[in-house]
């Protein structure tokens, strides 16, 4: 028995055709502008990137339809524990791009203070959880946010983000089976992207969906066309409005494609074939959702161009910003590795300042890669 | 005799050893992510897949104590795995297969079972990569008895050294100075059966005045140092471990009975690192012939950062500046 995919605008796999969210003229293009302007931030980061002028970049081309309709099945108080693919929560739950390109620079104005690489975000305001490389950890995170928001009784929700590649993680199977237990107010989002780095899902597990491993689990799995976002939407608020209600945790597949590299330092031409990608570019979320707006009359050809010239707009001055501002200084190390300094700590900081230049020539010195 | 040698980087060293030691015994096999069709994130496996097909060159799912786990059990039925774990900041849910399983196997079962797998991992800064792709844990896996722990820093150790961890009887840590995989060049022998031995370590230079222990990419910056610093007519020894576990103790001790004065340098945090280790080998062996307190130039005790990873990296000046403070005292 395996998940059927659902979708709402009708996909070319076989399915089961839900009807469209009940949204106001408003809320249609308010989904569209923000999968649009997620779009437009990682073309700008993948640009910043290809320029020298940031290190390293984690676009999430192809899967703005997953990340923003189910974002938008949040309320404010939610938390999101999210991986490192997901700009267009961040964007959704009110961060401005500014925000996120300083952490790309790693500069003073980054709320990481420079200490991560880039995309590693955290955005304690808005309940967004600090991004880590490591795979799969941020599952059993979740599970625990929820579950102590289960405690505190506050009605809230835990969202967590994650990829195919996480499903084969240790803390994969311990999040599941701790958000089912404690009958937690999770939802786990897999945005099915069909790549690990290299790795095609069919080489990640033999399960046909990843809505299928919720069986194990006690908990119930739905496979959702990612690439539709008002599918995506639905589903979402229904697994949110079930958790909020004390139903416990869900498992949601989303079934996209990563249109891009894993991350600036990847080359897909090695091990993914170029037909495949043909045939996902054609399924371009954005794309799609902008078919659908034209035939049911919310938008037409020039009113979209404008949603994607005013992104473009934004992105471009976010970024001038952004490379304007300084490194953080450079006893900054020294913060926050625990809440107070140690001796010893005190000692290290003491003697860095006391080097002053002594160490500038190696500091100036480009590390090889 | 004189012994045929090719010009290559220490990546390509390692790729050489590979393809080698996969021709050389059916039961060397490689796993870990994207090693297969992908020849790894580093390409340090490339061609192996096209050339041992996909049984031998595992592409694996996404989980790293899944690929140590099987690997343990590869090598318990016999085979040679090979397990490459990306960058050595992920090894950690792998830590308990490491360290519970892999390490005692052959202690715990009074030898009837072992598992020599070895664990490729890139490790150290110097690449912009933040916490995540940059750390040294080496010290972690240095304090677990029943491991051996490696750790190259030439294109001709980086062959030896994993042709003997491969035919070797015990489990290996291996880790890569991947800030050098590129960067160093260096003439390997073309004998297909050329091996390092591991636990000996090699005087990179040699030198009467200060002897520096370094082990890793860090070499290259002590010998960066001695270079400076023979200018000014001071003389250092460098010494590449190339061993962290076993160590060459006597290599150490010899060369401080002869300078009395002793740096030890690490990128990796200060507290707990393998530095603080063979300083308190040298204060135990040799505090006789100290004319001045040893001296460790480490990482700071803060987790490794990325826009200011130059600061937290030690480079030559500070090498010099430890140089200068045993010498003055």
């Amino acid at each position: 028995m395996t998940a059927t995919l659902e979708t709402v605008m009708g996909s070319d796999e076989p399915g089961l055709v839900l009807a469209a969210p009940r949204l106001t003229h408003e809320q249609f293009l308010v989904l569209h502008r923000a999968m649009v302007r997620t779009r437009k931030l990682d073309e700008r980061g993948m640009k910043l990137q290809r320029q020298g002028r940031i290190g390293f970049y984690v676009p999430s081309f192809g899967e703005e339809a997953a990340q923003v309709g189910s974002v938008a099945a949040t309320a404010a108080a939610d938390w999101i524990s999210p991986s490192y693919r997901q700009p267009g929560t961040a964007l959704w739950r009110g961060v401005k791009p500014e925000e996120m390109l300083d952490n790309c620079f790693g500069n003073a104005g980054d709320a990481a203070k420079g200490r991560q690489m880039p995309v590693h975000y955290s955005f304690r305001s808005r309940n967004f959880i600090s991004i880590g490389s490591p795979i799969g950890t941020q599952i059993a995170h979740a599970a625990g946010v929820a579950m102590a928001m289960k405690i505190r009784g506050d009605g809230n929700v835990c969202l967590t983000y994650l990829g195919d590649g996480a499903t084969s993680s240790n803390d994969f199977h311990t999040g599941l089976n701790f958000g089912a237990v404690f009958k937690a107010p999770c939802v786990f989002v897999c945005i099915n992207n069909q790549y690990a780095i290299s790795l095609c899902v069919t080489g990640q597990t033999t399960s046909v969906s990843m809505a299928d491993k919720a069986v194990a689990y006690g908990m119930p799995g739905r496979r959702i066309d990612g690439n539709d976002v008002l599918a995506v939407y639905s589903a979402t608020r229904d697994a949110v409005e079930a958790a909020r209600r004390g139903d416990g945790p869900m498992l949601l597949e989303l079934y996209s494609f990563r249109m891009g590299p894993h991350s600036s330092s990847d080359d897909p031409s090695r091990y993914r074939p170029k037909a495949m990608e043909d045939a996902w570019a054609a399924k371009d979320p954005i794309q799609r959702y902008e078919k659908w707006l034209i035939a049911n009359g919310h938008a037409d050809a020039g009113s979209l161009a404008a949603v994607h010239a005013a992104a473009e707009e934004e992105m471009s001055e976010a970024a001038k910003a952004s490379e304007s501002k300084p490194a953080p200084a450079k006893e900054t190390l020294f913060d926050d590795v625990c809440a107070a300094r140690s001796a010893m700590l005190e000692k290290q900081r003491a003697a860095l300042l006391q080097e002053g230049d002594a160490h500038a020539a190696d500091m100036n010195a480009a590390f090889p890669l | 005799m004189t012994m045929s040698t090719t010009n290559m980087t220490l990546l390509q060293a390692l790729n050489l050893a590979l393809h080698e030691e996969m021709e050389r015994s059916k039961d060397v096999v490689v796993l870990g992510e994207d090693v297969g069709k992908n020849g790894g994130v580093f390409r340090t496996t490339d061609g192996l897949f096209a050339k041992f097909g996909a049984e031998r060159v595992m592409d694996t799912p996404l989980a790293e104590s899944g690929i140590i786990g099987t690997a343990v059990g590869m090598a318990l039925y016999g085979l040679k795995p090979v397990a490459e774990i990306q960058f050595s900041d992920f090894i950690f849910p792998a830590f308990d297969q490491i360290v519970s399983e892999m390490a005692k196997m052959r202690y715990r079962s009074g030898g009837e079972f072992t598992c020599p797998v070895v664990v490729r991992t890139p490790a150290g800064g110097g690449i912009r990569g933040g916490h995540y792709h940059s750390q040294s844990p080496e010290a972690y896996f240095c304090h677990t008895p029943g491991l051996q722990v490696v750790y190259p820093a030439t294109p001709a150790d980086a062959k030896g050294l994993l042709k003997s961890a491969i035919r070797g009887a015990d489990p290996v840590i291996f880790f890569e100075p991947k800030r050098i995989y590129r960067t160093v060049k260096g003439d390997v022998p073309d004998d297909a059966d050329f091996t390092v031995p591991i636990g000996k370590a090699r005087i990179a230079r040699e030198g009467k005045d200060v002897t520096v222990v370094s082990w890793g990419a860090m070499v290259h910056t002590c010998l960066e140092a001695a270079e400076k610093a023979a200018r000014n007519g001071v003389e250092l020894e460098v010494i590449d471990l190339r061993t962290l576990v076993p160590l060459d103790e006597e290599c150490i001790l010899q060369s401080v009975r002869k300078t009395g004065r002793v740096v030890v340098a690490s990128e990796a945090t200060r507290t707990c690192g393998f530095a603080s280790e063979i300083s308190a080998i040298i204060a135990e062996e040799a505090i006789d012939s100290l004319e001045a307190p040893i001296v460790r130039v480490t990482g700071y005790d803060t987790p490794f950062p990325y826009t200011l990873e130059h600061v937290y990296m030690p480079g030559p000046a500070r090498v010099l500046d430890a140089v200068q403070r045993v010498r003055s005292y």
